[in-house]
């Protein structure tokens, strides 16, 4: 699935585009910024409640090109600012993580 | 007029670690003239008159209870009220510094407020020195000359160090949330530029970032320092404090002690030395209470420049 399909499983918002065209091969479900970076792969949506900046630098430093911030939690500007410089999509979502993590299986035919 | 016009924040790098670095007592007069709350205003303006100084704290038993200058010298004048006890002028409203903040507090002390002078109390609240905006700028002077100097020593000789080696130091301050990830996203992007595969980058970064991350999170503050060859990338984490307690309880996963409001922002899963070490090909931390904490990893890169040179030593 590429990048820019994530909002319409989610019924997501833009936050940050990243690049649209990224290919989604994995997610991670995670609020530990150490896990992670331990254990998520690259080219993951990573799928999270952790709505500040250094959820972008682990993003970037573990090779994700997309996170999911659930349950409605609102964006500090610095983290949008920072997604929009790393080049990384940033979506935000009413759902939480439960039914966002199932929803992107279902987009990734991993269910 | 008394704000010290350099910024907290977006000053150059030096600048920042400097105004970190010290701490008020490396810049306060700690040799000051003070009075005692009986003395007469006419003592006052005397001792402020014979030594050429413009206020005073008053004193008793070591502690701070007002701070007396010339301005309340003349208004006891105007009102003739000279030979009037101390305490009746002085003023009680006092904003003090203690002697280990860093110099960037009293740098903006003097940006938010009016006074001319700041008491520096102790740990035990007992006043051990004053600091004007004058001391901060005098002794920032002298240790910017040192520091410009080192930086031109520095620069000099770039081209020679680079023979296939690369040596970076990153300052990282403690909680500075707003740069964490700093440091090990410059190491990644080298990382890059060297075409390292993404899977020993990867093991890097998790060391380089997690290292930093602890230093952020339960260091005083301290420096990541990245080095790299042909062969294998260092990634060393100094600080100055305030040590581990139990070096072996915290290479435990889960094992953490960092606070709630950390945790809430996703940090501090007891996760990070443990993290380390998995990815490291050489693993080592030393640190004691109340000194510094010195963490080593090494990770060897896919061996491309010996088996190179392997090659030709068969050939030959």
């Amino acid at each position: 699935m590429k990048a820019a399909d994530i909002p319409n499983w989610i019924e997501g918002e833009v936050k940050a585009p990243g690049n649209p065209e990224a290919e989604i091969v994995d997610a991670y479900t995670s609020d530990l910024l150490s896990d992670v970076m331990g254990n998520a792969s690259a080219d993951s949506v990573l799928i999270t409640v952790q709505g500040h900046k250094n959820t972008v630098a682990v993003a970037n430093l573990v090779g994700i090109p997309a996170i999911i911030l659930c349950n409605g939690r609102g964006v500090p500007q610095d983290m949008q600012a920072s997604a929009e410089k790393e080049g990384i999509a940033l979506y935000t979502t009413e759902l939480n993580q439960f039914t966002a993590s199932y929803k992107i299986a279902k987009a990734l035919n991993k269910q | 007029m008394q704000s010290i016009p350099i910024s907290t924040y977006d000053s150059p790098a030096a600048v920042l670690e400097l105004i970190y670095r010290l701490k008020v007592k490396d810049v306060m007069t700690a040799d000051i003239h003070t009075t005692g709350r009986t003395a007469t205003m006419r003592h006052v303006r005397n001792t402020l008159k014979d030594n050429s100084i413009t206020g005073m704290p008053v004193v008793e038993n070591r502690r701070i209870l007002g701070i007396v200058s010339m301005e309340d010298v003349l208004q006891a004048l105007d009102t003739g009220s000279i030979d009037e006890a101390v305490e009746q002028h002085m003023s009680k409203k006092l904003i003090v510094l203690e002697e280990d903040m860093p110099v960037f507090f009293a740098i903006s002390y003097f940006g938010r407020y009016s006074y001319r002078r700041f008491p520096v109390i102790n740990k035990y609240n007992e006043l051990v020195g004053i600091v004007t905006s004058r001391d901060i700028t005098t002794k920032l002077l002298i240790e910017a000359n040192h520091e410009i100097e080192r930086l031109e020593r520095e620069t000099e000789a770039p081209a020679e160090t680079y023979t296939g080696q690369i040596e970076r130091w990153f300052k990282v301050y403690r909680y500075d949330f707003e740069n964490a990830g700093y440091a090990s996203t410059e190491i990644k992007k080298i990382l890059k530029t060297r075409n390292i595969d993404s899977k020993t980058a990867r093991r890097i970064a998790i060391s380089a970032y997690e290292l930093e991350m602890n230093l952020v999170v339960h260091s005083n503050g301290g420096s990541i320092h990245f080095l790299m060859d042909d062969n294998r990338v260092l990634v060393q984490a100094d600080d100055t404090g305030p040590g581990i307690d139990n070096v072996d309880l915290a290479l435990t996963e889960g094992f953490t002690t960092a606070t709630e409001w950390i945790r809430s922002l996703g940090f501090g899963a007891g996760m990070g030395l443990p993290n380390v070490q998995r990815v490291s090909d050489e693993f080592s931390i030393t640190s004691e209470p109340d000194r510094g904490t010195h963490a080593k990893s090494i990770i060897l890169l896919p061996n491309t420049a010996t088996n190179t040179q392997g090659v030709n030593n068969e050939s030959s």
